[in-house]
This record gives structure tokens, C-alpha cells and sequence, in this order.
């Protein structure tokens, strides 16, 4: 009976996430686009809804709520139908909404679509070869082994999207970095970019009427297509044609450079923007957040490499940590057991939800950055895709912000995976991309090439930086029995608890608070 | 022969309706093989005879300045982009007959160019009212394309159409429907060329031969940093 009762809660919030997956993707994402195929809509959001769903397990898992079978029952459930959006449905919809925006292709739309998810599956499955992240004994379609590809490739942009983010947030938001820009300097290049317009026109008047004259002579001028043409090309040409190809490669320079200059200027008045918005009150405040950030950051990059070179053991959750310091340190004595619910509950639960709203706005951003009225069907898959593997790894990763009672769950479910590596693996990483996004940034000033993506990515977005300090790799063995002995003694009792977690893979997370809308 | 005198007009609409394709259709009489994403402002330019076969006919220069962009970009792009709504004498509307966003867009996107600004909620009211109170002192002539025509089931076309003639109606403006991967809908002669001619006319007209023809009636020059800070604050 409390099965059945459990049940209609969770469908009940699944129908609530898939509702707001429905608005979000009408409201924010396809605003300027129309939605002919529903099926997109429809996949974006069941994806939405069993993300949130599982973070909701979490949540429930720390709170007590519900039955324990039955919560193992909906997670089971909710992996499994997550596994299967992610590596079957949207892959194949994505190959599906490619071929079709391939003229040629489009009769047999279904077979090269199976095709392309063929390559897929088989690239998907090689990447578990050259990472330590499965036993041998599973079989072949078993959860574990399909949550650690997902695990490896969401953890990979969780880290990519957290250092780029670091890196982007002090740039944006420090006035240090902001150039000079006066009203003249934009007058300046606009005049240049109008004369060179004017340039253009000139040229393609005298091209017009040169078409029109060997029009009405009779002359026509084919541009010379494919091979035959450019063959014939060459040793037949009227001499009018010659002077069109001539002046056409000057346009071409042109036009080049209009666009240059084009995208400079937009620069400047997007610098100017900034200028302005740093004067105002609220800019003042992200500016003093920036400075602070940045020390974090670098703060951060030490962290990791020190955690790389020296291989350094873990510590425990940071919710344990706290109460042992207040208990230990400052004498403080209260309700252990209570205290370290609630408390792991707030710090999960705003983890969850910055981490899901940053995603969200992110993917907007990037969305309207690069998406056009063909593949707009084709990047919101994709982004479907990579929000499911995000939440999928974060799930992953949150384990270790819980404390050790609320950690079997996961632990039960998700199977024996060796969550330490994947610790490992983000800090690579994030070190690894951060320091490509700083010397790039060293020497970089805001030019044309940079408008279309790094001005439109928020700062900061990514909010979950779990700074793994992953132990030493210790043989497997041992690993599996230390967590076969986390599972059989069940909750860490504090005493006996503390000498195994130490062998544990430990981290701890910290939240920035969100900066930017 | 750069001597002939020229006038200005604007192809206006959403990314990817084919504004690129149609400039070169209008003025190459070729079918754009490989058409790519415009950045900033391509412009191309068209021969046309003014008042052909009459003895006052004369050649002049048509300039088609073809502005790319979506109407929901960022602030600093639409500034940069107003450089080149400067003295036009002409704006063609296009949008994507399958797309029926694009076509809507068109309201934004004729206000932007004509310099007025949409109420400060952003909400798009449609309804004839409004639009006729906006477009009322409008001394450009507009002309509305849409394209795309050949993706248009038979059975849809009907409604497309009827849908298309109350959006050209709203803007005062002729209309056309073509594809734009087929010079035959503006082979010589037929009804859409013979509009199209019209309305170059119409657009050297407004120019050359009205009364007053050295200042453009009704588009006083657009304030740049004045009313440019204003409007770098509205609708994101």
C-alpha cells in the first residue's frame, strides 16, 4: 500500500519536472524558432524530468521520506530509463535530425540514421577501454558498465565546464581587464567600415554593369563550375569575363575585412556596455566578487596539482568534517545525528540547485549562440544529451559531499564503480583546461574572432567545484573491501567508521555562489 | 559609369529565411550555390531601369544591403548593426514561409530599422491596430517576400498564403512568394517581377521625384550616442 502511495508521489513530481522541461524549452530555448517536430520537445523534457527526478532521490534519501524498498525501486527504475534516453533514443534522434538536413540522404533517412548511431554505440563502448573504471566480472549490457562511459564522458564536461567558467568569471567581471573605449574609437571604425562598404559598392557597380554590357552583347559569363569548367575556363575566357573574375577577388578581400571590422566594432560597444554597467552599483559588487574569485581560482589550481603530483589521501565529507571540528575543537556539543541530516540536506540541496540552474542558463546561452533555424532541432538533442550525462555525473560525484549513511544508496545502485577515479579524472581535467583557457587568456585581447561565444557564455556558470582529493590508487582489492565493508557494517559509526573512510575516496564541495543572473 | 545615381534599400529578416539567396537571385540572376552565414552586412547592387519603356526611362543604381543577425541579438550587436540603417530609401522584408516565428519577427525588425521603439515590455501585440498607428507616418516603401514557397505542401498552401497577404496588409506593402533556388518565379514578364519592378519605381520615386528631393521626408537622421545609451537598454 505505502509502494502504491510512494509511487503516485514520484510519478506525480516526475509530471511536475517534465511540465517545467516543457516551459523552459518553449519559453527560453525555441523563442525565436518554431517547434515543427515535437518529438524534440518531448524527448527534452522527459530527459529534464527524470534528471531532476533523481536529484529528488537524493533529496528524499537524506530526508527519510518514503519507503526505503521503494526508493530503491524508483532509483532502479529511473536509471534505467535515463540510461536509455541517453544511449539509445537521443543519440539515434540526433543522427535521425542530421541526415535529414542532408538533401542528398534524405530518402533513406532511417538507414543511415541506424548507421550513424551504429558508430556511435561503437565508439561509446570503446571508450571504457583505456580507463580503470569497471571490474571485469559484468556482463555486457549491465547498468555499471553503461553509467561508466556515461560517468567518464559527463564527467569530462563537468570539469571542462567548471574551469572554463573560473577562468571567464574574473575576466568578465574585473574592470582590470576592460580596455579603454571612448565614443571616437567607435565613431572611428564605424567611419572605416562604411567607406569600406562603399568600396564594395563601387566595385560591384562596375561588375553590374559589366554583366549588363555583355549581356546585351550577347556575352555570357558562366562562372566556371566544377572541373571541365575551370579547364575550359583557362584557355577560353572573353575579356570581359577576365575583368569580372579580377574585380571579384578584390570584393572578396573587401568583404573580408568588412566583416572584421564589423565584429571589432561590435566589440567595442559590447566593451563600452560594460564599461557603463561597472559604473552602476551592482557592477561595483561583481567587481569585488571578481578579485575574490580569482584568488579562489588560483587558489583552486594549486589545490589540484598538489592533489595530482602528490597523490594525497582523502579527507571525509565536508558535513562530517564540520561537526567534528565544532565537536572537537570548539567544544560545542549537540545532536550529531540530527544536525548532520539537516545540514548535509541544505548543502546537497543547494548544490542541486545552482548546479541545475547554471546548467540551464548556460545551455540557453550557448543555444542562442549557435543555433540556426536548421539545426536548432540538432543542438537542443545535443544538448539534451550532455545535461543528462552532466546530472548523471553529478550524482556521481555529490556522493562524496554526503555522509557515509546516506551514501549507500548510491553505492547500492549504481554498483561497484570505482568512484575515485572519476574524482581523479576531474581534476585532470579541470587543471588541463584551465590552463589552456588562462595562457589563452594572458594574451588575448578582445578581438573580432572571440564575439560569438566567449562574450555570450556566463561567467561562472557551473557552480559544483568538487575539489577531489583523491587517494592514492590502491589495488583493487582492497578498494572493493573497503566498500564491501562500508555496505555490510551500513552506517559509519563515527569510531569504528573513521580508519576505513580514510582508505575511502574522499572530497569535499564547495559552492560559489551564483554571480551573474 | 559609377556615375548613375543610386538608391538604398534594405533586406531585412531572420537568419537563415534566405536573404543572401534572394540578393543574389535580385541582382546576379543566379542561383546562390553555396550560400553561408552573414556576418555584419553584405551588399550587392542591381541595374534597374526606371519607368522602362517610356521615354522617361532611366537607369539607376539599386543598392541591396543585406544586414545579417537575428532580431533577439545582443545589445552591442543591434548598435553596430545601425550603422547601416543610415539614409535608406527602401527596406524588402523577407521571411521563412515554413517558419512562421520569422514572420512575425518582421514587426521587430521594421522597427529597428525605422527607429522606433517597441513598448518597453516586450510583449508583440499583432493586431491591426497597433500596427497601423506605427506604420501610419511611414514614408519608406516596404515590400514583403517570402521564401521557401517550394516547401509548402499543396495542401497548406491556401492557408500560408491567406496568412502572408494579412502580414503584407499590415505593413502596407506589396507582397511576393517565391523560391529562391528557382530563377522562374522572377523570370521577366511574369506578376512577381512585374512587382518587383513596381516597387523599385516606387522606391526611386520617394527619392529622385518627390517635392522636397534633397532631404528624405519623414527619416530625420538617426541621434547615434544620444538616443544610442538609451537604446542599448531596452529589450534583451
Amino acid at each position: 500500500m505505502s509502494f502504491l502511495i510512494d509511487s503516485s508521489i514520484m510519478i506525480t513530481s516526475q509530471i511536475l519536472f517534465f511540465g517545467f522541461g516543457w516551459l523552459f524549452f518553449m519559453r527560453q530555448l525555441f523563442k525565436d524558432y518554431e517547434v515543427r517536430q515535437y518529438v524534440v520537445q518531448v524527448i527534452f523534457s522527459v530527459t529534464f524530468a527524470f534528471s531532476c527526478t533523481m536529484f529528488e532521490l537524493i533529496i528524499f534519501e537524506i530526508l527519510g521520506v518514503l519507503n526505503s524498498s521503494s526508493r530503491y525501486f524508483h532509483w532502479k527504475m529511473n536509471l534505467c530509463v535515463i540510461l536509455l534516453i541517453l544511449v539509445f533514443m537521443v543519440p539515434f534522434y540526433i543522427g535521425y535530425f542530421i541526415v535529414s538536413n542532408i538533401r542528398l540522404l534524405h530518402k533513406q533517412r532511417l538507414l543511415f540514421s541506424c548507421l550513424l548511431w551504429l558508430t556511435f554505440m561503437y565508439f561509446f563502448w570503446k571508450l571504457g577501454d583505456p580507463f580503470p573504471i569497471l571490474s571485469p566480472k559484468h556482463g555486457i549490457l549491465s547498468i555499471e558498465q553503461l553509467i561508466s562511459r556515461v560517468g567518464v564522458i559527463g564527467v569530462t564536461l563537468m570539469a571542462l565546464l567548471s574551469g572554463f567558467g573560473a577562468v571567464n568569471c574574473p575576466y568578465t567581471y574585473m574592470s582590470y581587464f576592460l580596455r579603454n573605449v571612448t565614443d571616437t574609437d567607435i565613431l572611428a571604425l564605424e567611419r572605416r567600415l562604411l567607406q569600406t562598404m562603399d568600396m564594395i559598392i563601387s566595385k560591384k557597380k562596375r561588375m553590374a554593369m559589366t554583366r549588363r554590357t555583355m549581356f546585351q552583347k550577347g556575352e555570357v559569363h558562366n562562372k566556371p563550375s566544377g572541373f571541365w569548367g575551370m579547364i575550359k575556363s583557362v584557355t577560353t575566357s572573353a575579356p570581359g569575363s577576365e575583368n569580372l573574375t579580377l574585380i571579384q577577388q578584390e570584393v572578396d578581400a573587401l568583404e573580408e575585412l568588412s566583416r572584421q571590422l564589423f565584429l571589432e566594432t561590435a566589440d567595442l560597444y559590447a566593451t563600452k556596455e560594460r564599461i557603463e554597467y561597472s559604473k552602476t552599483f551592482k557592477g561595483k559588487y561583481f567587481n569585488f566578487l571578481g578579485y575574490f574569485f580569482s584568488i579562489y581560482c588560483v587558489w583552486k589550481i594549486f589545490m589540484a596539482t598538489i592533489n595530482i603530483v602528490f597523490d594525497r589521501v582523502g579527507k571525509t565529507d565536508p558535513v562530517t568534517r564540520g561537526i567534528e571540528i565544532t565537536v572537537n575543537y570548539l567544544g560545542i556539543q549537540f545532536d550529531v545525528k540530527f544536525w548532520s541530516q539537516h545540514i548535509s540536506f541544505i548543502l546537497v540541496g543547494i548544490i542541486i540547485v545552482t548546479s541545475i540552474r547554471g546548467l540551464l542558463i548556460t545551455l540557453t546561452k550557448f543555444f542562442y549562440a549557435i543555433s540556426s533555424s536548421k539545426s536548432s532541432n540538432v543542438i537542443v538533442l545535443l544538448l539534451a544529451q550532455i545535461m543528462g550525462m552532466y546530472f548523471v555525473s553529478s550524482v556521481l560525484l555529490i556522493r562524496m559531499s554526503m555522509p557515509l549513511e546516506y551514501r549507500t544508496i548510491i553505492t547500492q545502485v549504481l554498483g561497484e564503480l570505482q568512484f575515485s577515479f572519476y574524482h581523479r579524472w576531474f581534476d585532470v581535467i579541470f587543471l588541463e583546461n584551465k590552463m589552456e583557457v588562462r595562457s589563452a587568456d594572458e594574451g588575448r585581447c578582445p578581438r573580432g574572432e572571440d564575439f560569438s561565444l566567449l562574450d555570450k557564455l556566463p561567467a561562472g556558470q557551473t557552480l559544483v567545484f568538487p575539489t577531489s582529493i583523491s587517494e592514492t590508487k590502491p589495488p583493487v582489492p582492497s578498494l572493493l573491501e573497503g566498500q564491501e565493508q562500508m555496505t555490510i557494517e551500513g552506517l559509519g559509526v563515527e569510531g569504528e567508521g573513521e580508519t576505513k573512510c580514510s582508505r575511502l575516496p574522499g572530497g569535499h564541495t564547495m559552492v560559489i555562489p551564483d554571480s551573474h543572473l | 559609369m559609377a556615375s548613375l545615381d543610386r538608391v538604398k534599400v534594405l533586406v531585412l529578416g531572420d537568419s537563415g529565411v534566405g536573404k543572401s539567396s534572394l540578393v543574389h537571385l535580385l541582382c546576379q540572376n543566379q542561383v546562390l550555390g553555396n550560400p553561408s552565414w552573414t556576418v555584419g552586412c553584405s551588399v550587392d547592387v542591381r541595374v534597374h531601369d526606371y519607368k522602362e519603356g517610356t521615354p522617361e526611362e532611366k537607369t539607376y543604381y539599386i543598392e541591396l544591403w543585406d544586414v545579417g543577425g537575428s532580431v533577439g541579438s545582443a545589445s552591442s550587436v543591434k548598435s553596430t548593426r545601425a550603422v547601416f540603417y543610415n539614409s535608406i530609401n527602401g527596406i524588402i522584408l523577407v521571411h521563412d514561409l515554413t517558419n512562421k516565428k520569422s514572420s512575425q519577427n518582421l514587426y521587430r525588425w521594421s522597427l529597428e530599422a525605422l527607429n522606433r521603439d517597441l513598448v518597453p515590455t516586450g510583449v508583440l501585440v499583432t493586431n491591426g491596430d497597433y500596427d497601423q498607428e506605427q506604420f501610419a507616418d511611414n514614408q519608406i516603401p516596404l515590400l514583403v517576400i517570402g521564401t521557401k514557397l517550394d516547401q509548402i505542401h499543396e495542401t497548406k498552401r491556401h492557408e500560408v498564403l491567406t496568412r502572408t497577404a494579412f502580414l503584407a496588409e499590415d505593413f502596407n506593402a506589396e507582397e511576393i512568394n517565391l523560391d529562391c533556388t528557382n530563377p522562374r518565379y522572377l523570370a521577366a514578364g511574369s506578376s512577381n517581377a512585374v512587382k518587383l519592378s513596381r516597387f523599385f519605381d516606387k522606391v526611386i520615386e520617394k527619392r529622385y521625384f518627390s517635392r522636397d528631393s534633397n532631404q528624405i521626408p519623414g527619416f530625420p537622421d538617426r541621434k547615434r550616442f544620444g538616443g544610442g545609451t538609451l537604446k542599448s537598454f531596452h529589450y534583451d
